[in-house]
Order: structure tokens, then sequence, then C-alpha cells
């Protein structure tokens, strides 16, 4: 370990990072930009749990990541094919 | 030995912090950027760069051969991903006539 744990601290950094990303769900006037934050918790949060695995010494946590990267790109592509694939609705 | 060991620890601790700079700033670009296409464009490379450059130092730091292999699957795996779901949110935004923003 190095002199400060490094890691664990840019994690935190990184969570402060998704908490403001949540934002532009409240602004985002269509659907899509909603659904980016979804793309930002999927880069975002393996990184995280990559930082954390590292800093604990728990390789478990890659495979938690590999699994959140998959989770996120299944939801992209469901809301691509569920939500926008049906015929264009009036904005709300 | 040690110094080598030294050497590559200090070096895949820069990598983490740049990388972690790169997803602060995509985050800034989600926040800022004015349309659907600025706003994938800004969050998908600036968060695939950043977490390339986090993998490439936890890589450095890494024991085993295995491990950093796997680090470097994970990040390939994220990289198709993320190229293949922004493009797919993008060419879904144009069929549904959502207009890029034009010069003011």
């Amino acid at each position: 370990m190095a002199l400060f744990d490094l890691e664990l601290v840019l994690s935190e950094i990184l969570i402060v990072t998704i908490m403001v990303g949540l934002i532009r769900i409240v602004r985002g006037p269509t659907a899509a930009d909603r659904m980016l934050t979804a793309q930002l918790f999927g880069t975002t949060s393996v990184a995280i749990l990559l930082l954390l695995g590292e800093a604990t010494d728990t390789p478990a946590l890659q495979d938690v990541a590999l699994v959140f990267a998959l989770l996120a790109a299944i939801a992209g592509i469901a809301f691509v094919q569920r939500i926008w694939g049906i015929e264009p609705e009036t904005h709300d | 030995m040690t110094s080598l060991m030294s050497l590559s620890h200090w070096l895949g601790a820069t990598f983490i912090l740049s990388g972690v700079l790169f997803f602060v700033v995509g985050t800034i670009g989600l926040l800022r950027f004015p349309d659907i296409y600025s706003r994938l464009h800004a969050l998908t490379k600036a968060d695939n760069l950043g977490l390339g450059l986090v993998i490439a130092g936890l890589v450095l730091q890494a024991e085993t051969l295995t491990g950093a292999l796997k680090l470097i699957l994970i990040w390939l795996l994220v990289i198709a991903s993320s190229a293949t779901t922004s493009f797919l949110i993008a060419r879904a935004a144009l069929n549904r006539g959502i207009q890029p923003r034009s010069k003011p």
C-alpha cells in the first residue's frame, strides 16, 4: 500500500461524479438524455469497483464489475428496442 | 527490483489519477452540453478513455499476469458495449426526429 490509500479516495471522487451526473435525469428534455445516465453508471461503476477491489484486496469485485458492464449494455439496448421502438408518441 | 516495483507503482498511481480526471470532465460535459448528440459524444469518449487510463494504472500495479489480462478484457468488453449502445441511442434519436443543434 502507498502512503495513503489513493484508490479509496479516488473511488469516492468517482461516486461524487455519479451523484452529480444524476442532475441530467431531472433536466433532460428527452428520454434518451435520462438514459445517458445509465451509460454513465455503466462505465463509472466499473472503474469504482475495480479501484475498490484493488484497495481492499478482493479480486471478486472484478467479476461484479463485469456484471455491471453487461447490465449497462443490456439496459441501453432494451431502451432503444422497447421504449423507442414503438411509434413516436407526443412529447409530454 | 524494489526500485522497479516502486516505479511501476507510482506510474500506475499517476495513470489512475489522470483517468479519474477524465471521468470528472465527462460528467461536466454531460451536464453542460446542449443536445443529445454532443452529450453522447462527451460521455462515451471521456468515460472510456478514463476507464482505459484507470485500467492501465491497475495493470501496472497488478501482481500476476492473469489478473492483468482479465483487466484488459474487462476494458475491451466495456468499450464494445458502450460504442454499440451509444450508436443505437443516437440512431434512435435521429429516427424520432430529434434534430442536432445547429449554429445559433
